[in-house]
């Protein structure tokens, strides 16, 4: 004992080492352990989703399609032009007729035509058309005989296209995002009437506020009575909350179509009480309608939940001493009782909205085309236009919608409180 | 809220009934789209509606010819054999994987602990059909799309969030002295995990395990992008069912979710109140 009591030393550890040192070796083993605990779900997610989310986020803007299938083209378009008017060159043409041999000849020509269809409408069918026909050109003079295949390729918006293309990267189906395209003259907003997709994020954001406002209205006094009741009571009516939670989220929307239906059970039952008429059903489904009153349903327990969590730890002696200090009910729920529930609603809602944009299912099945929402056009892009970097540029802005909301609800929630059920 | 005092005013008393009346409403709402479905699945005709002879309850407007068409017909019943041929194996993957990692996530020195739980939280936050988008490229491009496995892995990361999130929240409750008491008589690590630690925390990670489960169970947008024909799901049948025609099978199969769900639900129950009872007996 003598040498570890002695006090000008540093303070030892049973085995002899420094207790500073040993205290460290001990961390650095137990943050090994935490790490080695952590890392197989860290690396299963990393390749599982985080990768092919990295993957979507290139694709929007990745244009190697074009650089690809005509690298002397795009070479030979370096020195041209696109403002002054004029035809590109004859070495132009002799280029792209190079690229096109090879292209037919790998079957890939028809892909860098739709590419480009995507920008400028009609060049898809020139490049099947002239891919065809390019082996059997004659040597020299290739302007001529472009033009004698189709009067089209005389037309300088088409090399333009191709010119403003033939980067590796492209902010072009981002612009296409947001209604906008980039011409000769840089950047310009679409015509009036071909702008879809803002309008499309607008009622996305629209719809999704409307169902986050009726989640609010609905749940605060189911909440309200949940936490007040006794424990008992409120257990079993939280059951009556909980099963739609639970109930598959296709079942609920099948049975929201079989209420709604014009020959639906809802209608059938206002026709019956002589409340309208048979002629007269109300279209309550594949319009904004249906959308809205399905979701809300589907989200309701996403409201309540949170909800019925910050009202439980509300002390009923803060209403009691309101109500001694002489405050009416309702001064008392409005001054004391609603602003200590304000972090339930925000928690909640912020919940309900993130969850709303994103949703897919049921606006695809009761929404009709008035009731969808940006992520059934993405979906409509990757399976049916095939239109695949559209899809990920518009995947991107909801994305980026979403986290910046994901952000705020770490702040006001933090994402390890959330509590399920 | 604890019942009317005798002194209460008119209006109190109005507010009060008008107050459950309002309630009784919403829960009218929530549950009524559910339980409209049960007696509708035993439907005698093909509609979507009560018909005049089931309000009769007339036996005659009753049968059970949905439920034999959900048992007999071949389509069906490769979508219930995929999604049981599925959902296990990815409710096994994401819980056993999500269980380690929310035990090494509960530790007190974790390096980049905000950044580790928000790349494994991230599933549950990103829209469905961006993960779905974003797997269907990706897993094109390394052979999983169209796959057993490919949906699988998926519907596996999908799951974990709930996994962690419901096994973290119940190792808040854990005592990490008794850890150290098993260690100090002489148990090691691997025999402290399994006879200490697993037993405080198994109700947190069945509950995890049956959110994974239901995930995968229920899921349908990336298994529609992901999977192919052969990987058919019952919410895949029951998703071209309603699109396409819309058939009054849907009702029945409808039907038995629900009654799993009713299940799960229970179960979940009785596991809340055994760890309730639990966290009673323990000291603190």
């Amino acid at each position: 004992m003598s040498e570890t009591t002695a006090q000008d030393g540093p303070m030892l550890a049973a085995d002899g080492t420094p207790l500073k040192v040993s205290l460290q070796r001990a961390l650095r083993r137990q943050k090994l352990r935490a790490v080695f605990l952590i890392a197989p779900l860290l690396a299963f997610i990393v390749i599982t989703f985080v990768m092919p989310i990295a993957d979507m986020l290139y694709r929007s803007v990745e244009n190697s399609i074009v650089p690809d299938t005509l690298p002397r083209t795009v070479a030979a378009l370096e020195d041209w032009d696109a403002t002054s008017g004029e035809m590109p060159p004859e070495e132009v043409f002799a280029a792209m007729h190079a690229d096109l041999v090879i292209a037919e000849e790998k079957k890939i020509h028809t892909r860098v035509g739709s590419r480009l269809n995507y920008e400028t409408p009609g060049i898809s069918s020139l490049f099947r058309k002239t891919g065809r026909r390019a082996d059997r050109m004659d040597e020299g003079n290739y302007r001529e005989q472009f033009l004698d295949i189709d009067k089209d390729w005389g037309d300088v918006e088409v090399w333009a296209t191709i010119k403003r293309y033939s980067g590796t990267v492209t902010a072009g189906y981002f612009l296409n995002a947001v209604d906008a395209e980039l011409t000769a003259e840089g950047v310009q907003m679409k015509d009036e009437d071909e702008r879809i997709y803002l309008y499309l994020l607008w009622r996305t954001m629209l719809l999704s506020t409307l169902i986050t406002l009726a989640c609010a209205v609905l749940g605060y006094p189911i909440a309200f009575l949940l936490a007040n009741l006794p424990l008992r009571t409120s257990n079993l009516l939280m059951i009556l909350v909980l099963l739609p939670f639970w109930t598959s989220l296709l079942v609920r929307t099948s049975s929201w179509i079989v209420l709604l239906q014009q020959q639906g059970v809802l209608n059938d039952t206002l026709v019956s009480l002589g409340i309208v008429g048979d002629q007269d059903r109300l279209e309550l489904m594949y319009n904004q309608t249906g959308t809205i009153i399905a979701m809300t349903h589907i989200l309701l327990p996403f409201m309540i939940l949170p909800l019925y969590s910050v009202m439980k730890t509300i002390s009923p002696s803060y209403v009691r001493a309101a109500k001694s200090l002489g405050a009416t009910d309702w001064t008392a729920f409005w001054k004391i009782y609603f602003p200590n529930s304000l972090p339930g609603i925000g928690a909640g809602a912020v919940l309900v909205f993130i969850l709303a944009i994103g949703y897919y299912i049921t606006p695809e099945l009761v929404g009709g085309t008035s009731g969808i929402f940006i992520s059934n056009r993405i979906a409509y892009h990757i399976s049916s236009s095939l239109h695949w970097g559209l899809a990920a540029a518009l995947g991107v802005i909801l994305l980026s919608v979403i986290l910046i909301f994901y952000y705020v609800y770490d702040k006001i929630v933090g994402i390890d409180n959330v509590k399920l059920g | 809220m604890s019942g009317l005092p005798p002194y209460a005013s008119p209006l109190q008393i109005t507010w009060y009934y008008g107050f459950r009346v309002i309630c009784a409403l919403i829960f009218f709402f929530l549950i009524m789209p559910i339980m409209v479905i049960l007696p509708l699945s035993f439907n005698a005709s093909d509609f979507f509606t009560f018909t005049p002879e089931m309000l009769r309850l007339d036996p005659d407007g009753y049968s059970l010819k949905h439920y034999e068409d959900f048992f007999t017909n071949s389509d069906w019943q490769q979508a219930l054999y995929n999604s049981v041929r599925i959902a296990p194996v990815a409710t096994l993957l994401s819980t056993s994987l999500g269980t380690l990692a929310a035990i090494g996530l509960s530790q007190r020195h974790v390096p980049f602990r905000g950044a580790i739980m928000a790349i494994l939280i991230s599933p549950m936050i990103v829209p469905l059909i961006i993960s779905a988008a974003g797997m269907y490229f990706f897993y094109s491009r390394i052979g999983l799309q169209g796959t057993y496995w490919g949906v699988v892995l998926s519907h596996a990361a999908l799951g974990t969030p709930f996994v962690i999130i419901t096994v973290t929240a119940t190792l808040v409750g854990f005592d990490q002295s008794l850890v150290r008491a098993s260690a100090s008589l002489g148990a090691n690590p691997v025999t402290t995990f399994f006879k200490v630690q697993m037993p405080l925390i198994i109700p947190g990670v069945i509950s995890g395990a049956l959110f994974a489960f239901i995930t995968s169970f229920d899921e349908v947008v990336v298994v529609l992008f992901v999977g192919s024909a052969g990987e058919k799901t019952l919410p895949w049948q029951m998703f071209t069912g309603l699109r396409e025609q819309i058939s009054p099978t849907i009702l029945a199969v409808a039907s038995v979710l629900i009654t799993i769900s009713i299940i799960l639900l229970t179960v979940l129950e009785l596991l809340r109140r055994r760890s309730e009872r639990l966290r009673g007996m323990s000291p603190g």
